[in-house]
């Protein structure tokens, strides 16, 4: 339904009288009475409906028949396909109708909330994953119960348009491992905000799918066919695979092929949401649910928004409301045609006897170009193995020819220098090892204090000078005070210091 | 000559001295290792205390030591004058302090080290006679005088003669060294102490011909190495000192601003070095072993700093940020300023709050308010924290000291490591007189100089709000693109009257 009771008092504030054919909203859960406390005007049936109204909203594009019931000057507002429909575009035109296609309405971000097929996307999206777990004999959620353990299902979702976002919420929420594909490598991030894991496929050349409005564009026949071999990889795994790849214009990809269906176990269910042009999956029949000979269940209906009326007619009527918000720039139930404006501009297939479909691109682009990014490459658990050990390799090697290189030094130090020497050098080595040891446990926030302390422990260069002052030279004497006056200030200020600093410190 | 290895004998130092030795040792061992902790630390100072007294109580009173009263005198003065630099000095004066402190210990090898090369002179006499006693028994004019030359020898002078010529070598190989890092040391430091007291330019400057001086006056000094062992004359030692003081002027001179916190750390080590090549050209084992710690203390701290820019140690030793790889990435938007209403409004707002404090909360003497605005925030039962990045300041650890004095608690001031998962979910971010360790650049140009460096990711929490004296950029000269984002405000002003209007309106 294009029209709810609330919508209706919206549309009321904006000047707007509402009426409705009767019986319209029962298959929404909205009964004449609720409509007429509404304010809204019941007629028995549509004719004598249309010979009243400017603005028609309609969910469904018009049959002939009905077009037939319009008039010139009357605005329809209804999903059109107008690329499909063109019959239909030159009738409308004949009776001179302006005709707002609610599937047109550019993807800005003005218009989002007037974007009908999002809402229905979204409801698509839901009922999908619904559908698959009603037809899928296991729980979404992994348990461990004193029956036994039930393992959780495994969930792929193939393009991550709205209504693939949605079934991933909707999966992972219910507690399924979800996987998603999307050829658009920007996706990724909203797959993974999503709570999925976005299925990585390496490709040179991934298309820019910002482009053409955020929608997929067909992609190149080797990139198909290294995706086509990842889901082969994936089928066997998988529980539920939900299909939502569509492209603006073109019957839907095949994407999931009979071997895939074949190397699914029995049980599971594929939910195909783009059956309407054709399905993404090879056996899919539209409208139909089948079960193949190895005991997969394929679901292709394509009226997942009509399964759940109530939520799709409130999504639905709101968006017709917000168009025709726009439509009403003053508020005063005076429709006008602004041409100029993206949005009506985009949305308007037929107005005053002309077919104006295509439109001209829209002056705002749909989203920013997309800064190429690049994803670093996900390791796989042996790949990790691998890489860990050969760095472990590699820091042995390291170290063990540093260690090499280090005692051969020594062997020769040793070899030359005289015994008295290398006492001394075996006590220095071992105290640069106990040195680098002790540092590294120092806590960051206490390095100036380490530095302060170790300047007064370094004023130890005192005992060299306390030993030579006593000399019967006068300039051995005379050097040595003065070093013994340094190192005593270098010793009393820095432990002063540190002591200060150290009192500071101190816990909330 | 018997009764030269009687004195020898005498000389040497006993049991008692060398078991005072290993006790002071290892009480500085435990007081660096006691650092790790803040409550520890306080104890670990004592530890430092006591060893050195100890050390200290145990050389003066080895054998053969004279000049006591020279020797109290000059204890006491020093140790007065450190008592009263260290009680007046100021925490934002830290840096400097603890660099002039640096280059005593430096003054102090080379002095050390000329006096054992004037009393290894004074026995060339002897010496010979040892090499060749059969000449001088020819002689017995020279023996005479020798003997009463001998009769007048102390301590030190005498355990020299009692080295063989291979151990005389050694020693002056040991000497020349600890000279040599002791007067790098020295100027090094004494430039450091200059340009982070503002009496030297801060800027890296570098006299023309660059490091090919440095390397030059180095190559001189091994070649006046070989000169001396050759001679054993002093002009080779002086030449070189001349050298080593110029070598570690003309480095610090070309290093500067941000790097200053790896000079300094370099420098910490550089003097525990010449401790322990001085401790080898003296035969003392407590002076080398400390002189290794503190040697490989300052190794690790600059290693730490050097990581935390993501830069080579010997990057920051040439000075200067390398060229870069490509031009820059354009900046797109607008510094957008913001007043102290706005702030404080925000700040009302904020449930969380983290405070990223640089060089400039230590140049405006800012650590006071910032503490009294982290009381009342706090008090409001907000969550305040600190982030810390490893060089923010010009000191290892600087910000920690600055916000411990200001009575902040240490529990709320985190490493950037610690931190940096939590800005996401963060509302307001206040910045204070940092620039680099902000700069998302590291992360998104890659041609950025600072490409690569780990950096604080400010600019994910919701707002941004930048202290700063005003426009420009900060010591490397990198246009910070944080400034311009989308949740930045600038609020120009001195850091400490900024967050002081800021105090009268947090609610």
């Amino acid at each position: 339904m294009a029209l709810t009771p609330d919508s209706a008092r919206q549309l009321g504030k904006l000047g707007h009288t509402c009426s409705v054919v009767s019986g319209a909203g029962l298959k929404a859960g909205i009964s004449d009475a609720a409509y007429a406390e509404a304010g809204v005007t019941v007629y028995p049936d549509a004719q004598s409906l249309c010979a009243e109204v400017d603005v028609i909203a309609k969910v469904r594009p018009p049959t002939s028949d009905e077009v037939k019931l319009f008039r010139n000057g009357q605005t329809l507002i209804s999903f059109i396909y107008p690329a499909q429909n063109s019959e239909l575009l030159e009738e409308l035109k004949a009776r001179g109708v302006t005709t707002i296609a609610m599937d047109m309405v550019p993807r800005i971000s003005r218009a989002q909330k007037m974007d009908a097929l999002s809402s229905m996307a979204n409801i698509a999206g839901y009922r999908a994953v619904i559908e698959a777990g009603n037809n899928f004999g296991r729980f979404f959620t992994g348990q461990v119960t004193a029956a036994g353990k039930i393992p959780p299902a495994k969930v792929l979702v193939v393009g991550a348009g709205v209504a693939g976002l949605a079934a991933i919420g909707t999966s992972v929420s219910l507690g399924a491992i979800t996987y998603a594909f999307d050829v658009r490598p920007e996706v990724a991030e909203q797959i993974e905000s999503m709570g999925a894991e976005f299925v990585f496929l390496e490709f040179e050349q991934a298309q820019d799918g910002a482009a053409t409005g955020g929608y997929a564009a067909p992609s190149s026949p080797e990139f198909r066919e290294k995706q086509l071999a990842k889901f082969r990889e994936l089928a066997p795994d998988m529980d539920i695979v939900i299909t939502t790849a569509l492209i603006p214009g073109r019957p839907a990809p095949v994407l999931w092929t009979t071997d895939m269906v074949e190397a699914m176990k029995p049980g599971s269910v594929i939910v195909d949401l783009a059956a309407e042009r054709g399905g993404n999956c090879e056996l899919t029949r539209p409208d139909e649910k089948i079960v193949t000979d190895n005991g997969v269940t394929i679901v292709g209906y394509t009226d997942f928004p009509s399964r759940m009326a109530a939520q799709s007619s409130m999504l639905y009527a709101n968006n017709v409301r917000h168009f025709i918000f726009d439509l009403t720039p003053g508020k005063d139930g005076v429709i006008v045609q602004n041409m100029e404006d993206d949005v009506i501009r985009g949305s308007t297939v037929t107005h005053a006897g002309d077919i104006t479909f295509p439109p001209p691109p829209p002056k705002v682009k749909a989203i920013a170009a997309a800064k190429p990014k690049e994803k670093p490459k996900e390791l796989t658990l042996e790949e990790k193995r691998a890489k860990e050990a050969a760095d472990f390799r590699q820091a042995t090697r390291m170290q063990v020819s540093l260690l090499g290189i280090g005692t051969v030094l020594m062997l020769l130090a040793g070899y030359y220098a005289p015994p008295s020497f290398m006492a001394h050098f075996v006590v220095f080595m071992l105290a640069c090892f106990v040195g680098f040891q002790v540092i590294w446990n120092v806590s960051h926030s206490l390095h100036t204090p380490l530095m302060a302390v170790t300047n007064a422990v370094s004023g130890i260069i005192i005992l060299g000078a306390v030993a030579q002052i006593g000399s019967s030279s006068w300039l051995v004497a005379i050097l040595g005070a003065i070093s013994v006056l340094i190192a005593a200030i270098n010793i009393g200020g820095g432990f002063l210091v540190t002591r200060r600093m150290l009192a500071m410190f101190q816990k909330s | 000559m018997a009764n030269l290895e009687q004195m020898v004998s005498h000389i040497s130092e006993p049991g008692i001295v060398i078991a005072a030795y290993i006790v002071a040792a290892v009480l500085f061992i435990l007081c660096l290792g006691g650092l790790s902790g803040q409550e520890s630390a306080k104890r670990a100072v004592w530890y430092g205390i006591a060893g050195m007294a100890i050390a200290v109580a145990a050389a003066v009173f080895t054998p053969g030591v004279g000049n006591l009263w020279l020797i109290a005198a000059m204890l006491v003065i020093g140790l007065i004058l450190g008592y009263i630099v260290a009680v007046r000095v100021q925490m934002t004066e830290m840096p400097q302090l603890v660099a002039a402190l640096h280059s005593f210990v430096g003054l102090a090898a080379v002095f050390i080290g000329f006096n054992t090369h004037f009393e290894l002179a004074r026995l060339s006499d002897f010496f010979a006679l040892m090499h060749n006693p059969a000449a001088a028994m020819g002689n017995p004019d020279l023996l005479l005088q020798l003997n009463q030359q001998m009769e007048g020898l102390t301590g030190f002078a005498v355990k020299l003669l009692s080295k063989s010529p291979a151990e005389i070598s050694i020693l002056m190989v040991e000497t020349f060294l600890g000279v040599f890092i002791g007067a790098v040391t020295f100027t090094g430091s004494v430039v450091a102490f200059g340009k982070l007291a503002g009496k030297v330019d801060g800027k890296a400057k570098k006299l023309p011909g660059g490091h090919f001086l440095n390397a030059a006056a180095a190559i001189l000094s091994v070649v006046l190495l070989v000169v001396y062992l050759q001679t054993g004359a002093f002009w080779a030692l002086a030449v070189m000192t001349v050298l080593a003081f110029f070598i570690g002027y003309h480095l610090i001179m070309g290093i500067g601003g941000a790097d200053m916190p790896v000079v300094v750390s370099m420098l910490n080590s550089y003097s525990g070095w010449a401790a322990a090549a001085i401790g080898f050209s003296l035969g003392n084992d407590l002076l080398i072993v400390t002189g290794a710690l503190v040697g490989s203390s300052g190794a690790i701290l600059s290693y730490i700093m050097c990581k935390a820019m993501n830069r080579s140690f010997i990057s920051v030793i040439l000075g200067g940020f390398g060229g870069t790889t490509g031009p820059a990435m354009e900046i797109e938007g607008e510094q957008i300023a913001i007043d102290a209403e706005g702030v404080a409004a925000a700040l009302n707002d904020a449930s969380s709050v983290i405070i990223v404090p640089g060089y400039g909360m230590a140049v405006a003497q800012a650590q006071g308010a910032v503490s009294e605005l982290t009381r009342r925030l706090r008090s409001r039962g907000k969550e305040v924290r600190f982030a810390i990045h490893p060089v923010a300041g010009r000191l290892p650890g600087h910000m920690n000291v600055l916000l411990a004095e200001a009575k902040v608690p240490y529990d709320i001031v985190l490493e950037m490591d610690e931190i940096n998962e939590d800005f996401p979910e963060t509302d307001v971010v206040i910045v204070i007189g940092s620039n680099d360790i902000v700069n998302p650049a590291a992360q998104e140009d890659p041609n950025s100089p600072i490409a690569g460096m780990p950096v604080l990711e400010v600019w994910k929490a919701k707002q941004v709000f930048v202290s700063k004296r005003g426009q420009g950029t900060g010591y490397s000269g990198i246009e910070n693109p944080l400034f311009y984002k989308e949740n930045t405000r600038m609020f120009y002003g001195d850091a400490k009257d900024s967050i002081n209007a800021l105090l009268p309106m947090i609610e």
